[in-house]
């Protein structure tokens, strides 16, 4: 029985890259090492839920989606982005970096908003990098060096469930050899997550002010614990103190952020706030701060969106070069604003994910989907695009929530095409129909 | 593929000893060639001045650049000189333009090629990061690409330097080369790297470093040792400890001497010091800093074990970033400015601070002149590469102004006018009237840059050469640099025809085609390395990324897809 090793699971953006797959028949039947998640999603348990062929709906939104080649649904989607005046695309995280470089391309050609899921989840992430910087680390060097380690606003144990025995309290590295007995653990969470009934400290914060306690923490640090209340975003004040003391008594501390700290109040000042509390610290210890990404490639998707046109989201082509507004350009503004006249999103559910004035929106526009499963955003999507899942079925490049690029695998073979195929198609057919073919 | 001629031009070729001669140019299949057929395409230069394309041979334009992109929006939408940074939309042919110091990919392409270059080195990667340079890489159209491997804060580096163990120091070094599909080895405030990651540093060659029984002199001998053993083409590639500080010229002095000792496998230097105006500081603090570019070049031009390059500030802003983690550290500090930083498990550090260079300062204004000082000191321009370690000095945009700075004396007494009184007993440049020709700066900016790194086929137009020429709407006879340096730099920015492989991709300053580039990488592994020692190398390789690495052994090294059009250099074996 063929197995493959060191299978690189797509899932989170932990990236593990230790699995062991079983493939009999061009079927995955084990998959070895994973978590939950991961065995889930590498196994294809939503098999039953593929989208088995290209379909489009002929007569408007209250038609049925109806089944047809993918020429047909290729020349469909590239014909709604050419005819649109103000076109959106949308997701882009749960694939590879080189069908991110495709999707791009589409988007400059067609003048189109360009934008990732971070723009629900960790968009205020970057806005904290360009106001503050990124004080960052490898996740082998964390694993190796770090003896404290700080979640704040996450919840690895449910969703990155390998992150703390492959990477963070409970592994063991060059200077932590015993795992999780050389390591101290703290958590910052409104609820007391499974995460954090395990912490060494629990710093239960009333929901949304995680901004104080940044702020208080940094007057710790710079010697003006006296200025604080006896509370501090509903913490007393010795428990802020002695999450303090540990970050001094440490020698090298990680601060993992997750959707806690960039989608509550205060948004990305929070997190560039952590970035100033990391400087200060960095005075006498080491410090570093690492992003905990959802889905596996929304690092990816940064990266690429910034080396090919100059930012890592919310960029917009329609002046021919991209223009960068978050607040003004990302995919919510413009929907909600009503400002957009189609819609193409692939590798991403914004169906489950966007507030309801948007989807109400984006039932009233054309709407494409480049994915392998069907979702709430098939509902009212008028071209629907079959894809093979990277990862799985094709190979390609993402990037680990630590910006480390692996190279995804291909387990199995598909009749599907691979979103890079899928956009490549899309703007060959643009060109056509603009008459720029050949360029 | 079609012949072309290129008639009725000044060449410039120092490495064929050419200076200035209305030589006829042959190109054919992408190289020069003695001659051509009756049937080839006649390229008119009408007079103007002709160079091998240019040679950077450090620059910062793949991998961690693009943190220091995240970073900075603000960068993107900066155009201090028009047709060269900035937004410009897309093109029919073109790809969409954005940024100065931080450009896109595709802005590095077209800008360098516009300039006239042809050929880059990343001057700063880590084998494991090395994946992601190379998709940069391949989106930078034009240019033929190589890429410098940090190594000098390596944990299998050091360890087998503390054991002793050269075989295992040559094996892991070309190994790492393959691993990363890199050229040469780069060594960045050798130790501190690894003591950046408690938060602590090096400050001189003599210092231990933390976990490893070993000190940055230990490092910088072991490498270049085994470099040589290796036969690699080109040398180490320094930067030295203590960069950016007051009084760092002990330090540089020190490792100048150091590798004394170090015999070349062949005719290069041992060592090439880069960014050279970072470490020529006297003093104890800001306060009594001074140039030590008489020094530094007296030293150089005494010796001829090592090559340096200019590292010349541009005043502006400008964007460092440096595998040297704690000085980023403290410009973050000192300048209240933002800071990224990155610890590459068991690899190097690394950091990134936007700063800017004000003429107003007399520090900065005492370090511009010291990026002069030490190219027109030193005598023999065969040791100066021209550079502005872009972006960290200045961006590459830039280049045009600093190379008309070393041909105008004039231009530099402009400059040094408005420059605060505090500057003037600090600096020697507005003694020193040298102005390079023509011929000098061929050699800085391409032929001595190639020769540097071992690129046989770059930086020359003798036969055999590839065809990458730049031709400059200058005519070398009639114009005086010195005074009508304005419209040379213009000239330079906007080359009249820049060729690359045979093929016009730039013509009247503006983009006419987009081939892809080469990437040239080293493969001392092979051949170089008996089985034994493979073995013996693996073996330890694969325990140790058991125990420290994030990733597996397998899904390390960087795979074939990354690297489409490939130039491997096999290092005769000795
Ligand atoms: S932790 Fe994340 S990447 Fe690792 S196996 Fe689980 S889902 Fe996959
Ligand atoms: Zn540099």
């Amino acid at each position: 029985m063929p197995v493959i090793k060191d299978v690189v699971c797509t899932f989170c953006g932990c990236l593990c890259d230790d699995l062991e797959v079983t493939v009999e028949d061009n079927k995955i039947t084990k998959v070895g090492k994973a978590c939950k998640l991961g065995r889930a999603k590498t196994m294809g348990m939503f098999l039953h839920e593929r989208i088995e062929k290209p379909m489009i709906r002929k007569n408007g939104k209250d038609s049925e989606l109806e089944e047809c080649s993918y020429d047909e649904a290729i020349t469909k989607a590239a014909e709604i982005l050419v005819a649109a005046k103000r076109p959106i695309s949308y997701g882009w995280c749960s694939t590879s970096c080189e069908a991110i470089e495709k999707a791009v391309v589409l988007a400059e050609e067609t003048g189109s908003l360009f934008d990732s899921t971070a723009n629900v989840c960790h968009g205020p992430s970057a806005l904290a990098t360009q106001e503050k910087g990124a004080p960052s680390c490898s996740l082998g060097t964390a694993k190796n060096y770090a003896d404290l380690i700080i979640f704040w606003g996450c919840n690895p144990v449910h969703a990155h469930p390998r992150h703390q025995t492959r990477y963070s309290t409970m592994a063991k590295g060059a200077f932590t050899p015993n795992g999780k007995k050389d390591k101290k653990m703290i958590v910052v969470d409104p609820r007391n997550t499974d995460t954090a009934k395990k912490a060494d400290l629990l710093l239960q914060l009333n929901p949304g002010t995680d901004y104080v306690l940044v702020e208080a923490l940094r007057a710790i640090v710079n010697g003006h614990a006296d200025v604080l209340p006896d509370e501090i975003a509903g913490i007393p004040k010795a428990t802020v103190m002695e999450a303090a003391e540990m970050c001094k008594a440490a020698k090298f501390t990680v601060i993992y952020f997750g959707m806690g700290v960039t989608q509550t109040r205060g948004r990305y000042k929070s997190g560039d706030n952590v970035s100033s509390l990391v400087s200060d610290l960095s005075q006498t210890n080491k410090v570093v701060m690492i992003p905990m990404r959802g889905h596996y490639n929304v690092t990816g998707f940064g990266q690429v969106a910034a080396w090919e046109a100059g930012f890592p989201m919310a960029l917009d082509f329609s002046r021919g070069v991209a223009y960068y507004n978050p607040g003004e350009t990302g995919t919510n503004d413009v929907l909600m604003r009503r400002e957009v006249d189609a819609f193409i999103t692939g590798a991403a559910d914004p169906g489950a994910h966007f507030p309801q004035e948007s989807i109400k929106y984006l039932y009233k526009i054309p709407a494409i989907q480049v994915d392998g499963y069907a979702n709430p955003t098939t509902e009212f999507s008028d071209v629907v695009i079959p894809a093979a899942i990277a990862g799985v079925e094709c190979e390609g490049t993402a990037y680990r929530m630590d910006s480390q690029p692996i190279r995804m695998k291909k387990l199995i073979e598909t009749t599907f095409k691979s979103d890079e195929e899928i956009l490549t198609e899309i703007i060959a057919k643009v060109r056509e129909l603009k008459g720029e073919g050949g360029a | 593929m079609a012949e072309m001629i290129i008639k009725n031009g000044v060449v410039y070729d120092p490495k064929n000893s050419v200076d200035g001669e209305k030589n006829e140019i042959c190109i054919k299949d992408g190289k020069i060639v003695d001659n051509v057929g009756a049937g080839a395409k006649v390229l008119d230069a009408e007079g103007c001045l002709v160079m091998p394309g240019g040679v950077d041979g450090h620059t910062h334009c793949a991998g961690k650049i693009n943190t220091a992109r995240i970073m900075s929006p603000h960068d993107m939408r900066y155009s201090p000189i028009p047709g060269l940074s900035g937004p410009e939309p897309r093109t029919k042919l073109l790809r969409p333009q954005v940024g100065y110091n931080t450009p896109n990919t595709h802005a590095i392409g077209y800008r360098y090629s516009k300039l006239g270059y042809t050929t880059i080195a990343e001057a700063a990667i880590t084998p494991m990061m090395a994946r992601h340079m190379h998709e940069e890489f391949e989106s930078i159209p034009i240019l033929d690409k190589l890429a410098l491997v940090l190594m000098g804060s390596n944990w299998q580096v050091m360890q087998y330097i503390q054991d002793g163990d050269s075989e295992m120091l040559k094996s892991y070094m070309a190994w790492a080369l393959l691993a990363s599909r890199g050229y040469g080895v780069k060594i960045v405030n050798p130790g501190g790297g690894s003591n950046w990651t408690w938060g602590k540093n090096v400050t001189g060659i003599d210092d231990k470093v933390i976990d490893f029984d070993v000190t940055p002199a230990d490092i910088l001998i072991g490498l270049a040792e085994a470099n040589e053993a290796l036969n690699l083409p080109h040398s180490i590639h320094v930067h030295c400890n203590n960069l950016g500080v007051p009084g760092n010229l002990p330090t540089t002095l020190d490792t100048m001497k150091l590798l004394e000792r170090v015999k070349a496998s062949q005719d290069r230097q041992v060592m090439h010091l880069t960014h050279m105006q970072f470490h020529s500081y006297t003093g104890t603090s800001w306060m009594d800093f001074a140039s030590g570019s008489d020094q530094i070049a007296d030293y150089i031009n005494k010796h001829d074990h090592l090559t340096f390059d200019m590292g010349q500030m541009i005043f502006g802003p400008a964007m460092t970033m440096t595998a040297d983690g704690p000085t980023e550290y403290r410009n973050a500090r000192m300048f209240d400015a933002k800071w990224s930083n990155y610890d590459q498990e068991l690899e190097d550090a690394g950091g990134i601070v936007p700063l800017a260079y004000t003429p107003q300062h007399f520090a900065h204004a005492t370090m511009w002149s010291i990026g002069l000082e030490l190219a027109l000191l030193v005598k023999d321009p065969w040791k100066v590469m021209f550079t502005t370690d872009n972006p960290n000095g200045g961006a590459f945009v830039n280049y045009p102004e600093g190379q008309v700075l070393l041909m105008s004396d004039k231009k530099r007494q402009e400059v040094i006018a408005g420059f605060p009184d505090m500057t003037m007993d600090r600096i020697s440049l507005p003694n020193i009237d040298r102005e390079l020709d023509w011929g000098e700066m061929t050699v800085m900016t391409r032929s001595m840059p190639a020769k540097m790194l071992g690129l046989e086929e770059k930086g020359h137009l003798g036969a055999g050469a590839d065809a990458d020429v730049a031709i400059y709407d200058v005519k070398p006879d009639k114009v005086d640099v010195s005074v009508e340096h304005e419209a040379v730099k213009k000239a330079l920015g906007f080359a009249k025809y820049t060729i690359k492989g045979g093929e016009i991709v730039v013509r009247d300053g503006d983009i006419t085609a987009l081939p892809k580039g080469k990437v040239y990488w080293v493969n001392a592994y092979e051949n170089g390395i008996v089985q034994t020692e493979k073995d013996r190398l693996i073996t330890d390789l694969e325990e140790r990324f058991k125990k420290y690495y994030s990733m597996q052994f397998s899904n390390y090294m960087v795979e074939d897809a990354y690297v489409p059009r490939p130039v491997e250099v096999r290092p005769e074996v000795a």
